[in-house]
């Protein structure tokens, strides 16, 4: 009903307007189509006046009303330095932009048809041709400047001591895994997966077998400890998108891809600063993954070193689930034993 | 030269002997008049309205995917009854959202904006405007359209099979795109979706080739290239950058074919999609992105550039002035075209590209903005001290720099890096893309339609619904997409079609509504203009003169309604540039007329 009720208004607005554009375009003819011309060049022209002023208004309210919107100071140092590039690049584009925009509909308004003038004949002047090419030459060479310096910052290897997590991304879900005491990741191979090893672990390599895998609850990373991210995907093209920390990166099965930064606010803080007692740091995809996109939603927890340890020392390592008996805190029992030797086959 | 062509073994003798003004083409029948023509007009005005339904087509879809963005979950009954299991419940089911943005896309990107509009005017132009009967093959012209005709029937098809049409994104990348397990769309929809672009490269080769023979070959006595009009510049170098990238990416989807039917593995390695562990390993996904983007940019110049050209051509008229600095139009025109190829992998920023190479591209890419001020500053001089008709034509193209300025100003965040992290595959780059490409370009378009509609069809568009058409659709569109750029400024990626789950993204519930309700009027707005357009065809204001805007170029020197073959006697000769307005006190003067012994140098 409503739908039509829409309907029905749009074509009767679409009705009535042709017709007034119908009779309009008769009492041209029938009234000069010299001074019909006339007439509206100088409503249009006025109209191009008011939506320079009206629209350079709106660009100020739309600020007003958006602008807090956005997600506030970066939670990360790398973010830091995108978020400085950014204001940068927005002061001296919002500069061009005024400046054009408001010659554009400035000189249309201005020079409106009118008898009494005659169009300048201008076809070329190289002096000014000259210096709106090097003006925006060198403004860009300082954009570039500064943007590859920071880009090699934040895309330049990671610090000795950053933590490494890996995390890998399925339609529609986030994994993660912790490298253990070692400190190394271990091998893995895609063909090994199954419901037992989720990241197709390859058990023969020592380093896997402190690994601790986690999914289903949130990444814990550790405020003012560089980390860096060791990214994959099994099925499609994922990315890991950190909004608050400034950061992504796509997650290409086959092609494993890294990104580090440091987290410089805690959770915590982050809940008082935006005093918001809900806020979480999300880990969104941002590539097109398949019809689930849209809710492939991760989250992230920065915490000190102390509850990150705390929280470390819960976990166990995905190895001793598969094979209980190496699990040093487990008493061996025959059915262990066999769970683990009917696993081993199953291998 | 004329007489030459008047038998040129390319055009059809009993067609081009008959091309008196009485429409008295007697032998032709309707078939090879209006549908298997060889005319280039005709050819031109197959694509435009082809290019409209489409663009109608495409628009619903934006219309639909954005009621789920603005009410997301409400019901819509009506839905249902059209959509079916589609629309479950009257609400967009999540595999019928991304059916309608990756066709939303893929229509608008290549059969409106590339076919419909370098397709319409540079068939109805190139010929017109450098004083030729017609292309330099008229039947590759023909065998152009109807290519073009039979890629739009496969992707048309695809809408109608059980699987859906392809859902993956128009940039359809694999392995999402190769893999059927991973969706739906990614079946049969797919195939037909890669048959499909296969058709239109050929359509759009076909074309090209022709654009550039004709332009290179057939230009009339005097017309040295540097007297052509910038349409025709712009409408070469779309043509040379079509011949060159669109190859690109049938070798692309070629590939992706294979994976997808053959086994190969191109771009597949070490997957495990719905629990199956496929044998595939060694391929690259990444490949496919650096094909793609090399077409996928220039492409970008291939919608932007047509409009470009139209629009200097129709500000310099309207303003009855010259346009500032040609050399410096054609100069840009050319850097546009040839960093055209020198930045796709800009779009690759955060797909683990070494970042070496990254700060290539991003030195490339802001290279861009150089020509593009050039070109701005150029539009500006134009206006300034002019005498400017405000037709619908020139609202249109004022409104085209506008937008270009305001989308090409986001280009210089999105080309550095650094930048690009935090907004890469956010709302930002869809307002960005949309302004800058997408509604600038069709700005373009509606400026041309306007401007040679008198040309198409002898007789003029209702204007008072042109001016209306103009304001509703500018205010619109930036009411649209000025305030996205914030959506994308927060972080929320793009193709989410609900954001109530998120705790950083479900802010701007207020503002999804504001853009849905203003993308329905706008829509509503466009209908008016095809409902005007169709009108006008028939019932429009005739016609009286031949040169209705007193516009230089030679298209205005044929008879009101030309023939095939353009022009009845010889085919002028031209004796300078097309931008002699203003000049020695006259209004305008002609490209036919000789130079005078006293008039002045410019």
């Amino acid at each position: 009903m409503q739908t039509l009720f829409i309907v029905a208004i749009l074509a009767l607005g679409f009705l009535i307007t042709f017709q007034i554009a119908k009779a309009s375009e008769y009492v041209a003819v029938l009234r000069g189509e010299e001074r019909a011309r006339k007439q509206s060049n100088k409503v249009n022209a006025f109209m191009l006046l008011a939506f320079l002023i009206i629209g350079l208004i709106g660009v100020y309210y739309c600020n007003e009303k958006l602008k807090g919107k956005i997600l506030g100071d970066p939670a990360s140092d790398h973010g830091v330095l995108i978020d400085r590039m950014l204001y940068i690049t927005i002061i001296i584009t919002f500069i061009v932009f005024v400046i054009t925009q408001v010659g554009l509909f400035w000189f249309a308004y201005k020079y409106q048809h009118s008898e009494d003038r005659k169009a300048f004949y201008y076809p070329h002047n190289n002096k000014l041709e000259l210096i709106w090419t090097v003006i925006p030459a060198i403004t860009l060479t300082v954009l570039v400047g500064f943007g590859i310096f920071y880009w090699y910052k934040i895309t330049g290897e990671a610090p000795k001591n950053a933590m490494q997590i890996e995390i890998v991304g399925s339609q529609f879900k986030w994994e993660f895994r912790y490298p253990g005491r070692d400190g190394i990741i271990g091998k893995k191979y895609y063909k090994n997966i199954n419901g037992d090893n989720p990241l197709g672990q390859i058990w023969d390599d020592a380093a896997n077998h402190d690994d601790i895998y986690v999914a289903g609850e949130p990444m814990h990373l550790v405020i003012n400890k560089p980390v860096k991210l060791i990214i994959g995907a099994k099925d499609v093209i994922h990315d890991v998108g950190l909004p608050h920390f400034r950061m992504k990166m796509d997650a290409v099965p086959g092609t494993p891809t890294t990104m580090w930064f440091t987290p410089t606010k805690t959770t915590a803080q982050m809940k008082k600063e935006t005093n918001n007692p809900d806020f979480v740091y999300e880990i969104s995809c941002d590539q097109m993954c398949g019809k689930g996109h849209w809710s492939m939603r991760g989250e992230i927890v920065v915490e000190t070193q102390e509850e990150f340890d705390a929280w470390m020392a819960q976990q166990k390592p995905k190895y001793y689930a598969v094979f209980p008996d190496k699990d040093p805190s487990k008493p061996k029992t025959d059915t262990a034993v066999k769970a683990a030797v009917a696993m081993a086959g199953a291998q | 030269m004329s007489e030459a062509t008047h038998i040129h073994p390319g055009s059809v003798g009993h067609e081009v002997a008959h091309d008196d003004h009485h429409h008295g083409h007697h032998e032709q029948s309707f078939i090879t008049k209006y549908i298997f023509s060889q005319d280039h007009k005709t050819i031109g005005k197959q694509f435009l309205i082809t290019g409209i339904i489409w663009a109608i087509v495409g628009g619903l879809f934006s219309v639909l995917f954005r009621l789920q963005l603005g009410f997301p979950g409400q019901s819509f009954p009506i839905l249902e009854t059209f959509f079916g299991h589609w629309a479950k419940g009257g609400t967009i089911q999540p595999e019928f959202y991304y059916a309608l943005v990756t066709m939303h896309g893929t229509v608008l990107v290549f059969f409106v904006l590339t076919a419909g509009l370098s397709g319409t005017f540079a068939n109805l132009l190139i010929p017109l405007q450098v004083g030729a009967r017609d292309m330099a093959s008229p039947f590759m012209n023909m065998l152009s359209y109807w290519f073009f005709f039979m890629a739009s029937i496969v992707m048309i098809s695809s809408l109608f099979i059980q699987t859906g049409p392809a859902s993956g994104g128009w940039t359809v990348y694999p392995p999402l795109s190769a893999l059927g397990q991973a969706s739906d769309g990614s079946k049969l929809g797919m195939d037909l979706w890669i048959v499909a672009m296969a058709l239109f490269v050929v359509s759009s080769l076909l074309g090209g080739l022709n654009y550039i023979a004709t332009i290179l070959n057939m230009r009339t006595k005097g017309m040295s290239m540097t007297r052509l009009p910038l349409t025709i510049w712009a409408l070469f170098f779309t043509a040379v950058l079509g011949v060159l990238s669109f190859p690109v990416l049938l070798s692309g989807l070629i590939l992706l074919l294979f994976d997808r039917n053959l086994g190969t593995s191109f771009y597949l390695s070490d997957i495990v999609v719905a629990g199956e562990v496929l044998p595939n390993e060694g391929g690259s996904a990444i490949l496919f992105q650096h094909l793609f983007w090399f077409l996928g940019h220039p492409e970008v110049y291939i919608i932007l550039l047509p409009a470009m050209g139209m629009v200097s051509e129709i500000l310099s008229v309207n303003s009855r002035k010259p346009i500032f600095g040609y050399m410096a139009m054609l100069g840009s025109l050319f850097a546009i075209a040839i960093l055209a190829f020198l930045v796709w992998a800009h779009h690759m920023f955060v797909t683990g590209l070494n970042p070496f190479l990254g700060s290539v591209f991003v030195l490339l890419t802001l290279l861009i903005a150089v020509p593009s001020a050039i070109k701005v500053f150029n539009w500006l001089t134009t206006l300034w001290r002019g005498n400017i008709r405000l037709f619908p034509s020139t609202l249109f193209a004022i409104g085209f720099v506008s937008l270009f300025i305001s989308g090409g100003l986001t280009g210089i965040f999105l080309g550095n890096s650094t930048i690009d992290i935090h907004l890469h595959d956010t709302m930002f780059v869809v307002a960005h893309f949309h302004i800058v490409m997408g509604v600038a370009s069709m700005f373009g378009m509606f400026a041309g339609v306007y401007h040679w509609f008198p040309k198409m069809f002898g007789r003029y568009l209702n204007a008072t619904l042109g001016y209306v058409h103009f304001w509703v659709t500018m205010i619109g569109s930036y009411l649209i997409f000025w305030p996205m750029h914030y959506e994308g400024l927060a972080g929320m990626p793009r193709r989410y079609l609900d954001k109530s789950i998120w705790k950083s993204f479900n802010q701007f519930g207020d503002l999804d509504k504001m853009i849905t309700v203003v993308s329905i009027i706008v829509f509503a707005v466009q209908l008016m203009f095809v409902f005007n357009f169709f009108y006008s065809i028939f019932k429009g204001r005739k016609v009286t003169s031949t040169n209705p805007w007193g516009a230089n170029t030679l298209e205005w020197t044929t008879p009101i309604n030309p023939g095939h073959g353009n022009w009845e006697g010889e085919i002028p000769e031209v004796h300078r540039w097309a931008y002699d307005y203003g000049k020695d006190g006259r209004e305008f003067i002609p490209q036919t007329e000789p130079v005078g012994a006293n008039e002045s140098k410019h």
